[in-house]
């Protein structure tokens, strides 16, 4: 098991690296050709493998079917906002609020200790770390009441958590500290793509861990059958309480890394239709598979935002033809995702890793082997 | 040793137990046999903590069980293998395995017991990296059976282990049962073949509708007449 694990972790750190050097590469290919949409894909996507993957542990591992995704990304991105804009630049965000009422800067803190670069830097993981704790603080408070429900009640009530918590941040009483509803802007971002790649890469990394071990294990046995995972001594509320907390703390970093993406935030943006996007790359990636939901988030978000582009594009209609118009886009996305559900029922990975693809030839051939 | 008294269970109104006493001593296999809806399965699920009782008691050495969580009560030594199998259909059989020691921490004892069970059903371990959903009915119930040995019980509780197995291979199972009492394990069998389970019972209970109506050993049983006309479907002559 040990032996088995340190091979993960090994793997998991050369891959990380492969991908920070490629993601390299790739801003070389795109500064390069001018071609500004395969960075736009390439953060975004990386972002919401993190989303995607952080859904599937609840949803495809735990077995629980919770929509309030969303809700943890708006808690993670906002705190990022709030504890990153630097001082100085408080006013002009909060220009109706006085400045607000938080007069700090995390990562202007650690810069005054360590320097600009490396300082910023620091700040800016740690309050990383703040967003995906907030988040799971949240998570714990919802998941009181919520968890004793299943299925499609748990679902509806997530949701409705999900929605209170935009409409909340929203409030004008708390516009001192979040800005009501104007945008947050302003805040340190990373500039590059490796950052990503390695925070999301970490992220990941930590979940394959932990989907891989003891807890993993009986979140898996909850998902197939409740009663027997509780015969089994399965304690099911404190399991569901701490897959919702570990699933709510990761949406929360991802939640901080969409707002560096976006590079402004509005709790206006963070509607369920957001939690269904990551709902739909879970399920066409394949529900518990988490290389399938990494997958799926890039080819998702490819095809959302740069493959299918020119189908919006009047000027490309062929001979009169009036059937390419701006919104066309999605009418040949939704196509896509019917033919992916209707013949890949169980999504594009199933439930099978990456790793496993190779094994289950490995396996063919011996048997082959055998035969002959 | 496992002794229950005048256990009463209700699921809302209807009364399911009412007052059933019965003791499993160490080291026999004890069965429970009845018809449908005597409360055999009720029983078992009282005693794991999986369904309350409303009152009476269930001491396990000496130490009461009732209102114990049920990880706890798993961790004094007894297991079940639910009827029906509820094996973990996504899970590979060693993984299936590896969760019936889900509340014990010693390594090393784990793996000596992995490969006890791949010994009593070397069949297990032909097939441990596949997905248990794919198994046969009786190498299903081998991995029901196989994942409560894991938690090293002192007692077994077994729920309707022949349950939609073919004839052969329910006399598997029950000689592994024997096999498996033989090396020290407890058993409390619950059957509807009452003609295979008394034939290996050291003690075995009648319940209906909710209470015990006949004890004895197995072999006692076997021969009344009345457990004859209701169970083993023989006619008085």
């Amino acid at each position: 098991m040990e032996t088995k694990r340190n091979k993960t972790i090994l793997w998991g750190l050369v891959l990380i690296a492969a991908f920070s050097a490629l993601s390299l590469g790739a801003e070389g290919i795109a500064e390069a050709t001018g071609q500004t949409l395969l960075m736009t894909v390439l953060k975004k996507g990386t972002v919401y493998a993190l989303l995607a993957v952080s859904m599937n542990l609840l949803n495809g591992f735990t077995g629980l079917f919770s929509l309030g995704q969303a809700g943890f990304m708006l808690i993670g991105a906002y705190a990022y906002a709030i504890l990153t804009i630097p001082v100085a630049k408080r006013a002009g965000v909060y220009q109706y609020y006085d400045g607000g009422i938080v007069q700090f800067s995390i990562p202007e803190v650690f810069s005054g200790v360590f320097g600009d670069l490396v300082g910023g830097v620091i700040g800016m993981v740690l309050t990383l770390v703040i967003c995906g704790l907030l988040a799971a603080f949240f998570g714990w408070l919802i998941g009181l009441p919520v968890l004793r429900l299943k299925s499609d009640y748990l679902a509806i009530a997530t949701l409705g958590f999900a929605e209170i918590i935009r409409t909340f941040i929203q409030y004008e009483s708390f516009a001192p500290l979040t800005n009501g509803s104007n945008t947050l802007r302003q805040y340190p971002t990373f500039k590059h793509l490796y950052p990503y790649v390695i925070i999301v890469g970490l992220c990941i990394l930590g979940i394959v861990l932990l989907v891989n071990s003891t807890y993993g294990r009986a979140f898996k046995a909850i998902r197939d059958d409740e009663i027997a995972a509780e015969a089994m001594g399965i304690n099911l509320a404190k399991h569901k309480m701490l897959s919702f907390i570990i699933s709510s703390f990761f949406a929360g970093v991802g939640g901080g890394l969409l707002a560096m993406y976006m590079s402004s935030v509005q709790a206006k943006g963070f509607t369920v239709a957001m939690t269904y996007e990551i709902l739909l790359m879970v399920v066409i990636g394949g529900i518990g598979s988490i290389s399938g939901s990494i997958i799926a988030s890039y080819l998702f978000i490819g095809c959302s935002e740069w493959w299918l582009r020119f189908l919006d594009d009047p000027s490309n209609n062929p001979g009169g033809l009036k059937l390419l118009a701006p919104g066309f886009r999605m009418v040949v996305f939704s196509v896509f995702i019917m033919i992916v559900v209707l013949f890949f029922r169980k999504g594009i990975m199933g439930e099978r890793e990456f790793p496993d693809l190779f094994r289950q030839r490995l396996k063919r051939t011996k048997k082959e082997a055998v035969e002959k | 040793m496992l002794k229950i008294e005048n256990l009463h269970v209700s699921y809302g109104g209807i009364q399911a137990l009412r007052g059933v006493s019965l003791e499993v001593p160490d080291g026999k296999i004890v069965t429970l046999i009845g018809a449908n809806g005597a409360g055999k399965s009720t029983t078992l699920r009282t005693i794991t903590g999986l369904v309350k009782a409303s009152s009476g008691s269930i001491q396990w050495s000496g130490e009461e069980l009732l209102g114990r969580s049920i990880d706890r009560i798993i961790s004094a030594g007894i297991a079940m293998s639910p009827e029906g199998r509820r094996v973990f259909p996504d899970l590979t059989v060693l993984e299936n395995l590896k969760l019936g020691a889900y509340l014990r921490r010693d390594k090393a004892e784990i793996t000596k017991d992995l490969q006890w069970v791949y010994q009593l059903f070397p069949r297990l371990k032909e097939r441990d990296w596949q997905a248990a959903g794919t198994l046969s009915g009786g190498e299903q119930q081998m991995l029901a059976v196989g994942r409560a040995l894991m938690s090293r019980p002192k007692l077994l509780l077994m729920d309707e282990p022949s349950l939609g197995l073919a004839p052969l291979v329910v006399q598997d199972i029950f000689s592994i049962i024997r096999e498996i009492n033989h090396q020290g394990v407890t058993i409390l069998l619950i059957e509807q073949n009452a003609n295979m389970a008394l034939k290996i019972a050291d003690l075995a209970y009648v319940l209906e509708t909710g209470s015990i109506t006949m004890r004895g050993t197995g072999a006692e049983l076997l021969a009344d007449q009345r457990v004859k006309e209701a169970y083993l479907g023989k006619h008085k002559n």
